[in-house]
């Protein structure tokens, strides 16, 4: 059993629709018809990729947490 | 679906003078498919023009930059065409870009903004006290950029003269030898590798510092991938930003009624950025080819598995089927999504920043001098990869 799962959510506020996400992982990010990123699903595997997309985000608009914890974007 | 490779078209399209879209483009836009092309180096390759195929190639995994490197990859100068980060796929990509992606997302750049706005003041005092005609280029759109990446990475601002000649060589498109261009590589290296032990030996809070000790504590990158990677964002946060300062300076002086409107209501400046971003082909030709690693259809033709792809970013940029009147430069546009910093994993890195220092450069000049006026003949760039002048006289 796994004890924390994580989830993660697109500002779509801040988003530029860069491509970035999309192309880091493209398995948990894609681009909408309006060419702003969304996740395929809230909730995701433990996927160090999650991580790097919310890292290289431009638009800091990527977070991911750990339960209630902001895991990405690193500091 | 079109499958016969026909007889590939000598390319670039692009005239180096001035910024017009070349009517070949307008062409290959309104046909079906894509379009076969053969560069003065490589393979043949096929032509992306329209907007939807572009974002396919440049945002899907199917397509890939480190095959160019396998690849007798078409290309504009004969020397090869490894040009670092730009020449990798992820995960190894991505493991270099996030080193570097903190310090240039909007929240950090914004940061500067009052910084930049000062220098941009700075630089016009100077402008008036030196008397016009003054070159826009060397005494504006250039040292705006090359200030702000100098102090970001840890540069010496006063060593301008030495890099933006291994910086014009390194986008050039002309001539110059394999031997040529690789020495001037290897001219940049030493320079850069000489930065990197002197701030090994005295830390300082840069980006160059942050890079070193991700080496150094993390092993998060080899010795020569910072290097290169510190070369390649010092000549890259500067080369196009200040290309782009005198292309929009240019284009706007060139529609004198969008000019109007821009200094009536300064608030449409970021919109008129982005606008301009969409309007200015800066590229003489695409470049950077992608690799299909399986057969994927584009726009109505089959590419194979192992055929290269250029996405003319430009003529994307024009396409009706995503822009309303493409060709009409139209500043009150809203929610413009250009390509014009790419789009995917290489997603221009310094995008927050040039924006920011675009909207400053052009924001100072229009409310410095209302009477900005082209003051002698533009001497434009030659044979490099982005169009814009290299001289720029201005009176105001």
């Amino acid at each position: 059993m796994r004890a924390v799962s994580w989830t993660t959510g697109v500002d779509r506020a801040l988003c530029m629709g860069s491509g970035m996400c999309a192309g880091i992982a493209p398995e948990l990010y894609r681009l909408d018809d309006e060419g702003l990123a969304e996740p395929l699903a809230a909730d995701i595997p433990e996927d160090e990729r999650a991580l790097d997309a919310a890292d290289s985000c431009p638009a800091t608009a990527i977070s991911v947490r750990a339960g209630q914890r902001l895991i990405g974007p690193r500091p | 679906m079109t499958v016969t490779a026909e007889q590939p078209v000598p390319y670039p399209f692009n005239e180096p003078d001035g910024l017009s879209l070349a009517d070949a483009y307008q062409a290959a836009l309104e046909e079906p498919g894509l379009i076969r092309v053969r560069l003065a180096y490589g393979e043949p390759a096929w032509l992306v023009t329209r907007y939807a195929d572009a974002r396919l190639v440049l945002g899907d995994r199917r397509f890939s930059r480190a095959e160019a490197l396998r690849h007798d990859a078409p290309r504009h100068s004969e020397g090869s065409q490894d040009s670092g980060i730009l020449s990798m796929d992820p995960p190894g990509h991505t493991r270099l870009r996030t080193l570097v992606a903190k310090a240039f997302t909007v929240h950090q750049v914004e940061k500067l903004r009052p910084a930049v706005r000062d220098l941009a003041h700075r630089l016009l005092d100077e402008m008036e006290a030196m008397g016009q005609p003054a070159d826009l280029v060397e005494h504006y759109a250039l040292p705006i950029p090359v200030a702000v990446i100098c102090r970001m990475l840890g540069v010496p601002e006063e060593d301008r003269p030495r890099f933006r000649a291994w910086s014009d060589a390194a986008l050039s498109t002309s001539s110059l030898t394999a031997e040529e261009s690789e020495r001037n590589r290897q001219e940049l290296r030493a320079y850069m590798t000489g930065l990197v032990a002197d701030h090994r030996r005295n830390p300082r809070p840069d980006l160059m510092t942050g890079l070193i000790e991700a080496r150094d504590t993390g092993d998060r990158l080899s010795e020569l991938e910072l290097v290169d990677l510190c070369d390649g964002i010092l000549i890259a946060g500067h080369e196009t930003t200040a290309t782009q300062i005198p292309n929009f300076v240019y284009t706007l002086l060139d529609h004198p009624e969008q000019m109007e409107i821009l200094r009536k209501s300064p608030e449409l400046l970021h919109g008129a950025v982005e606008e301009l971003m969409r309007f200015v082909p800066l590229g003489s030709g695409a470049s950077f080819p992608r690799y299909a690693t399986e057969d994927v259809e584009v726009g109505g033709t089959l590419v194979r598995a192992g055929e290269p792809v250029l996405v003319a970013i430009g003529a994307a940029n024009r396409d009706a089927l995503k822009f309303a009147d493409p060709g009409r430069l139209d500043i009150t546009r809203t929610g413009v999504q250009h390509l014009g910093f790419g789009h995917g994993v290489h997603h221009c890195l310094g995008a927050p920043l040039a924006r920011l220092e675009l909207q400053e450069a052009l924001g100072a000049l229009l409310e410095r001098f209302p009477g900005l006026r082209l003051a002698g003949d533009v001497r434009w760039k030659d044979q490099m990869l982005v169009r814009g002048p290299r001289e720029m006289p201005v009176g105001w």
